[in-house]
């Protein structure tokens, strides 16, 4: 090293001089006389790109930085208000997307059977080629609406534009029907709207939170994770119901251990004691609802001794709790959950946690559900759909859901094995959904596949539904292209940009791009007239009064600050049948459901059997994100939650290798066990999105068990066709 | 004043994601399977009488480190602030830092020298943040001077209950948890 400068030394000796004091008596050797320079590691980007994030559906702004044209690192925008500068885990994980060698990099047609994942390498020409005539095919044959569309991601967009402008309304999200369909049927009916996506729920402000099985904190949603520890900050009461101590319950002044399937009676219960003892808003009740009474004589038998006996959660304890959210009120909520169809009859317990947050009068209010406000952008202006489609076949033969307000992609799937529905499904076109590991029934999924004459996939990697494809088409990761403007309602309205920060990798092609191309193969130009998505986003920005070169530069415009609560002047209104908040729902009741939810008992495993549960970590969505190789840098693969006791019973030991065999016989991968005292004993648990098999995932392949493979079983919801999925039993068996 | 960095990690916020420790990893090129921060999550009791901590950990940058009385070579040092920084080309590998730290917060780094939390002192100069504070949705790590009365470690520490890892040691931790 050269020598330093006489000021160097002294700078040295001065910061020494202080450390030595602080530190006392130590020698002097530690402060090193020939420079100790602060290294810069150098991962800020010579150019920063704002854009929103797509490793999961919030949505979160993020800042892009790029080096020598390769994204170093990915952080939190703070001009975004679903990010406010933070991320989760997944949000810097981009960069292991973006670089994630097993990525799909050249467009493919298949070449051996289905499923036995052998592909040719084509060009781009060919594959659209290949999948418009195919397309075309199938109109003709059989009507466009043979022709399904499954999207997962934002840059769906474009492929549910490309089919309604085909004439197919059938363009199903296992999102829904796998997800949160009953929540949003539920809220629909008593609300007149649902919670949406990012929900409505002002935690930030809460005083009293009961989480039924909602795992915040292991499930990201990075804003309500925000929002949630704010809460917790501030002191709020939080409950958590869960059959297995999560990273929530552990924040929790109540842990209720819930016998699983039980959670309705919990919820009868606790409106019970809040009406027993006059806790629930009655202002509010009267002013802005129809029911009440009926409910009051409908849960006057549901006592907290009657909900003891069913959920195991001590009479005191449900008193408690409910003197908890009666006391915060309106700053008391119950949390709607998300993926909550569990056991089909998930309308109902989803509608019973909405009528509870109308007792509480937190629906409107601070600290409840606040009522979103969004930006409203023009759209851009293309051709009308000239089709009257058909209705989506997605029940069952002369069967209905009759308050299903979206299509179900479980019942598109089994609308594919032929004469099982109104009419087949002829053809798939997934974007972005790992429909094996989705939708549940894996044997009816494939099935369903085999009979189909042609199935094109798009996505980013090989995951198991690629292995599945006819033609293959590649796309470019969201840090490689630009989609839809983002301008969902939100506590406040604002709307993100999602741009290109790096030229697309290999082949891949931007999704806008790959319906554009077959959408001028099928005849449907009119409906494409944009150059491409950059001028159709700020065509829009523009249309808007926006700046479009702001929004470029920052990445998110924030309008103005509305009114979100009834208490600052926003006018209650119920877009409702009767205009009011429906506790009791002639919807329902007309539906043959029931106009009040009702407590039915679950099916109790059989002997020597543990339901099985499943959930998420935070560092992954769902198992889209099992390859990144970044993101798994921080877990060990996925392990099976066994009650200690349980696994000492059962002469098995915490980190042994266990598979679980389920009521039909299926058996898992195997995994490590987890013996904790963190479950309950009559249930088992892992995290969703492991055990892959895709030929191609090669990080990803072998890590873990897939529960989807067990979930052989659903219930579904009369209600609105929701897939419960936690109706499995399983038996835990040391691996051979 | 000389400042005194320190990190004051909220336990009942944290929710153990590892947002921070992804944050860092990116922010410092750690190589893979490495990482300079890492998630600790207790939980104790039994069936259903539970309760957990979550703890985001990381090199203590101690008032007493062990590891700079331990180096031979003078690589570990401690820095602006009392951060306590690897030198890297003054650095063997020898080792002897990571068998005297006590919180086991040092590797040693592919290309040789030992390698570990530097409070992103890089951007710390610059008046920014660490990374792992700057992303954590949670909200539960605090950086800053506890040299300066009004920081707001300051008052975390003057209004909250904390705790430090094995203050038997002697070595004066600098990184303080909220219970």
């Amino acid at each position: 090293m050269g020598g330093f400068t006489r000021r160097q030394f002294l700078k040295i000796g001065g910061a020494a001089a202080g450390a030595a004091a602080l530190g006392g008596g130590l020698t002097t050797r530690w402060f090193g006389l020939d420079g100790d320079p602060v290294d810069d590691p150098g991962t800020d980007g010579d150019r920063v790109v704002p854009s929103f994030c797509e490793l999961c559906f919030w949505k979160c702004g993020i800042l892009a930085h790029v080096k020598d044209g390769r994204v170093t690192k990915i952080t939190g925008n703070p001009a975004h208000p679903l990010s406010r500068g933070r991320l989760c885990p997944r949000g810097t994980g981009g960069i292991g997307l973006l670089y994630d060698p097993d990525r799909l990099k050249k467009p493919m047609i298949r070449r051996e059977k289905r499923g036995q994942q052998e592909f040719q390498e084509v060009s781009w020409e060919a594959a659209l080629d290949y999948t418009a005539e195919a397309m075309l095919r199938i109109r003709e044959k059989h009507g466009p609406e043979a022709m399904a569309l499954y999207s997962h991601g934002y840059g769906g967009s474009w492929f549910k534009h490309l089919l309604k402008a085909y004439g197919s309304a059938n363009i199903a999200a296992p999102s829904y029907a796998q997800c949160r369909g009953p929540r949003e049927v539920a809220f629909q009916l008593t609300f007149g709207s649902t919670v949406g996506s990012p929900e409505n729920l002002d935690l930030d402000h809460s005083r009293a939170i009961a989480l039924i099985g909602s795992h915040l904190g292991e499930n990201m949603h990075n804003t309500q994770v925000q929002d949630f520890s704010r809460a917790i900050d501030r002191g709020a009461s939080l409950i958590v119901v869960d059959p297995r101590y999560s990273t929530a319950a552990g924040k929790a002044r109540w842990w209720l251990p819930i016998k699983p399937g039980t959670d309705l009676a919990l919820l009868l219960a606790w409106m019970h004691v809040l009406i027993e003892e006059g806790l629930y808003d009655r202002d509010y009740v009267e002013k802005y609802t129809v029911g009440f009474d009926r409910l009051k004589a409908h849960v006057a038998d549901k006592t907290p001794e009657w909900a003891f006996t069913r959920t195991t959660i001590r009479p005191e304890v449900i008193v408690e709790t409910a003197r908890a959210l009666g006391g915060a009120r309106p700053a008391a909520l119950v949390h709607p959950g998300r993926h909550v169809v569990w056991y089909g009859d998930d309308t109902q317990r989803s509608r019973a946690i909405a009528i509870l947050n109308a007792l509480l009068g937190s629906w409107g209010r601070k600290g409840g559900f606040f009522i979103p406000q969004a930006l409203s952008l023009p759209s851009y202006p293309y051709t009308k759909y000239a089709y009257h489609p058909k209705a989506p076949p997605d029940a069952p033969k002369n069967s209905v859901y009759p308050l299903a307000d979206e299509v179900l992609a479980s019942g598109l799937c089994m609308a594919s094995i032929p004469g099982t529905a109104a009419y087949d499904v002829k053809g798939w076109l997934v974007y972005g959904t790992n429909l094996i590991q989705a939708l549940p029934q894996p044997d009816v999924v494939q099935k369903a596949i085999q009979a189909l004459d042609f199935i094109a996939v798009v996505d980013v990697l090989p995951m198991e539904i690629v292995g599945w494809a006819d033609v293959v088409l590649p796309e470019a990761t969201y840090l490689e292209r630009c989609d839809e403007i983002d301008a969902p309602p939100w506590r406040e309205p604002f709307a993100a940009v999602r741009q290109p920060v790096v030229e697309p990798m290999y082949d891949s092609k931007p999704g806008w791009w790959i319906a554009r191309e077959l959408a001028l193969r099928l005849g449907l130009k009119d409906y494409f007239p944009w150059k491409d998505s950059v001028e159709y986003a700020m065509h829009r920005v523009h249309g808007a009064g926006l700046s479009c070169d702001e929004m470029r530069r920052t990445g998110v415009i924030r309008g103005p600050r509305v009114p979100v609560y009834f208490e600052d002047g926003l006018e209650p209104s119920f877009a409702t049948p009767s205009g009011k908040i429906e506790i009791w729902s002639q919807r329902m009741e007309e539906a043959g459901i029931g106009g009040l939810p009702d407590y039915t008992p679950p099916e109790e495993p059989p002997p020597g059997m543990f339901r099985l549960l499943f959930g998420r970590a935070p560092m992954h969505t769902f198992g889209r994100t099992s390859n990144n190789r970044f993101l798994a840098s921080v877990e060990r693969g996925n392990e099976l939650w066994l009650n200690a006791r349980i696994a000492t019973e059962l002469g098995l030991r915490s980190g042994e290798m266990v598979v679980c065999v389920n009521q039909d016989g299926v058996r898992s991968e195997p995994l490590p066990l987890k013996a904790t005292e963190r479950i309950r004993p009559d249930c088992v648990y892992l995290v969703h999105g492991y055990g892959h098999d895709a030929k191609g995932l090669s990080f990803a392949r072998g890590r873990g068990a897939s529960d989807s493979r067990l979930v052989t079983r659903v219930r579904v919801d009369p209600a609105m066709g929701g897939t419960g999925m936690n109706v499995n039993f399983v038996r835990v068996e040391r691996a051979a | 004043m000389t400042p005194r960095y320190a990190m004051v990690v909220d336990t009942r916020r944290c929710v153990a994601c590892k947002a921070c420790v992804l944050a860092c990893k990116a922010e410092n090129q750690v190589p893979d399977g490495f990482c300079r921060d890492w998630l600790v999550e207790e939980v104790r009791g039994r069936f259903p009488n539970l309760s957990a901590e979550n703890r985001s950990e990381r090199c203590n940058h101690c008032g007493h480190p062990p590891c700079v009385s331990a180096c031979p070579t003078g690589a570990s040092h401690v820095a602006e602030g009392g951060v306590v920084l690897v030198t890297h080309h003054k650095c063997t590998g020898c080792k002897a830092c990571i068998a005297a730290c006590p919180y086991d917060s040092r590797y040693v780094h592919p290309e040789g020298h030992v390698d570990k939390c530097t409070f992103c002192l890089h951007r710390v100069q610059e008046g920014r943040q660490p990374a792992c504070v700057e992303v954590c949705p949670t909200e539960c790590l605090h950086f800053g001077d506890l040299s300066d009365p009004d920081s707001e470690v300051s008052r975390l520490l003057a209004t909250r209950t904390w705790k430090v890892l094995h203050p038997e040691t002697g070595c004066e931790p600098n990184v303080y948890f909220l219970k």
